[in-house]
């Protein structure tokens, strides 16, 4: 009975009883929903086309002349001496870099949403700066102002240009919009009523802040701060014209795969690349798991 | 007690202090100021070092002239490239339900992930003349690396998601029925695409097209890989720019990064205009 009317139900909405009644089972198991829209094997055959042609197979050469190399050559060409200091130099420096940003953007971010001040609109536009301005003129012109000539330079107590401090401002400029960015939105959605509920319970306004603001901040600090150290770990453009590129002291790893490259030495190249990629991916892998993490417990991305 | 009044609103429960607020606001402004408008201002205060005539003498390099026109020439190829991948992909993945829809997006945003550096490498490792197909091209007389189809090649590689990724979360947002009501109405998927997709995404798109656009015009680190920095021949501006500062040639090099820092304001401006007046129209999940 209850079969036949929800069938009849059914049959009213869609002519086609029996076919629309294998049809989700086949679905399920089928690569495609059916659609009426046209072109999806045009569109999605050349996406992969041009996918595997600009991205996939290049990225493939290295992993293939990585595995052609074998674990132990590879190994050992990643820890020579001075492939392990330019690691050492870049990973560390962009740890540190990030870490400053974490702290500064939260503060920008704070400000550009909770009050406001005259410029405001201006300084937020800002914060996409380091985007927008290409990163060799970033280099030139920060190396220009903490040269010991520069506009900070001259009044700076210790040498800042030409050495891994150099590096390290270029790595705060370069990953500044991360953070903000990615707090931002956040704060923005962040519902008031969580911080008067606080504050009527007694809570003085730095406990608020503290216990109830940035716990809830702390996914979004997180994704803003791995997204900052992964771009500051490839930066190449805004950092070379600063850092005085002295081995073992001031030369990131990506001169010196540069360097390799044009002694036409690919093995050693490739080695530095792995590493770079290979912790590319797990900084990729780390974001998604905090996102997915935060989305559990805020119930919502970012 | 009168004299507890003021103490009492200055220590207000749900607002920081006048002073905290104060202390945030300068500690905001000036890490901005410090870290962002110092190095804009003082790319034009060094090209114009010596004067405004100094500065426009500086175009007057061959080498320069020959840079810009380059510059034009990779981007004119790598951005309406990339727009196409763009549309086929956002079309492909909005319009559509299949399998493996993330692992296709997640795939898209690699060359993010990616250093500049590294993806320049990879067209070396493949074409260069110790590459994998290096002997074969030799044969053949073909160049690719150090020469202008290197140069987009890698531009394409670093600008590759900038479209996609603001075109593929809108139109997921707008959904299917219009298309579907164009169709119904006896719309073909060409005229449907071009009257009624198109005119939807056509803010997001100019977001997308604008900061490809960008990047690949300043692409550095991908470029420099694979450009041999044949003087005249095989530079880009900002390659341009190092040779110049590298030179000791400082009003030249900020002269031509001027033009950069120049494109890079326009972007911004116009990017901040869109989001502004068309924030509901362009992806809500855009945030680079």
């Amino acid at each position: 009975m209850t079969d036949a009317t929800t069938a009849a139900a059914a049959g009213a909405r869609r002519p086609t009883t029996a076919a629309s009644q294998d049809r989700p089972s086949r679905m399920s198991s089928s690569f495609r929903t059916p659609s009426a829209i046209p072109g999806f094997g045009l569109t999605y055959g050349f996406v992969w086309f041009y996918l595997c042609l600009i991205i996939l197979i290049p990225l493939a050469a290295v992993v293939l002349w990585a595995g052609s190399l074998g674990p132990a050559r590879l190994f050992a060409l990643a820890t020579e001496p001075r492939t392990l200091a330019a690691l050492r130099v870049s990973f560390g420096l962009s740890f540190a870099a990030a870490a400053l940003n974490a702290v500064f953007g939260l503060i920008v971010a704070w400000a550009l949403t909770r009050y406001s001040f005259p410029g405001k609109r201006l300084l937020d536009a800002a914060v996409d700066l380091p985007f927008a301005l290409p990163t060799a003129v970033a280099g030139i012109a920060l190396s220009a102002i903490y040269a010991p000539n520069g506009l900070i330079g001259s009044i700076a107590p210790f040498k800042i240009a030409f050495t891994p401090l150099g590096i390290f401002v270029a790595l705060v400029f370069i990953g500044l919009p991360f953070v903000v960015r990615t707090v931002q939105p956040v704060l923005a959605d962040l519902d008031r009523e969580l911080e008067e509920a606080s504050a009527t319970l007694g809570a003085r306004r730095p406990t608020t802040l503290l216990r109830v603001v940035l716990p809830t901040l702390i996914p979004a600090l997180l994704t803003g701060f791995a997204l900052a150290f992964a771009r500051a770990v490839g930066e190449y453009g805004s950092v070379i014209f600063i850092a005085g590129n002295i081995p073992y002291v001031s030369e990131i790893a990506p001169l010196l795969i540069i360097m390799r490259l044009e002694e036409f030495d690919y093995g050693a190249a490739t080695a530095i690349a792995t590493i770079m990629l290979a912790i590319s991916f797990l900084m990729l892998l780390a974001i998604n798991l905090i996102e997915a993490w935060s989305r559990r417990r805020l119930g919502h991305a970012r | 007690m009168p004299a507890d009044a003021p103490a009492m609103r200055l220590d207000s429960p749900t607002a920081e202090s006048p002073a905290a607020r104060f202390a945030i606001t300068v500690i905001a402004i000036a890490f901005l100021g410090f870290f962002l408008i110092l190095p804009l201002y003082a790319v034009f205060a060094e090209a114009l070092r010596n004067g405004i005539a100094a500065y426009f003498e500086s175009f007057e390099d061959p080498d320069t002239i020959a840079a810009i026109q380059l510059t034009l020439l990779v981007a004119v190829i790598a951005v309406p490239l990339n727009i196409v991948f763009g549309l086929a992909a956002s079309w492909a993945i909005a319009k559509f339900e299949f399998k493996g829809k993330s692992f296709l997006i997640t795939l898209i945003d690699l060359p993010f992930s990616v250093s500049p550096v590294v993806s320049g490498m990879c067209y070396v490792l493949l074409f260069g003349a110790n590459g994998y197909l290096g002997p074969w091209l030799v044969k053949h007389d073909i160049q690719i690396i150090f020469a202008v189809p290197g140069l987009v090649l890698a531009t394409i590689f670093v600008t590759f998601p900038f479209v996609a990724r603001e075109l593929i979360p809108l139109m997921q947002e707008q959904g299917t029925s219009e298309e579907e009501a164009a169709l119904s109405l006896g719309a073909g998927g060409w005229r449907t695409f071009w009257s009624v997709t198109l005119p939807n995404v056509r803010w997001a798109l100019l977001y997308g097209v604008l900061l490809c656009n960008a990047r690949a015009m300043g692409e550095f680190g991908a470029v420099s890989v694979v450009s041999g920095h044949l003087r005249g021949l095989t530079n880009t501006i900002p390659l341009q720019v190092e040779i110049l500062y590298n030179d000791y040639n400082f009003v030249a090099a900020f002269a031509a990064a001027s033009v950069l820092a120049g494109l890079g304001l326009v972007t911004l401006a116009i990017k901040s205009g869109l989001e502004w007046r068309y924030g509901d129209q362009i992806s809500a999940a855009h945030r680079h």
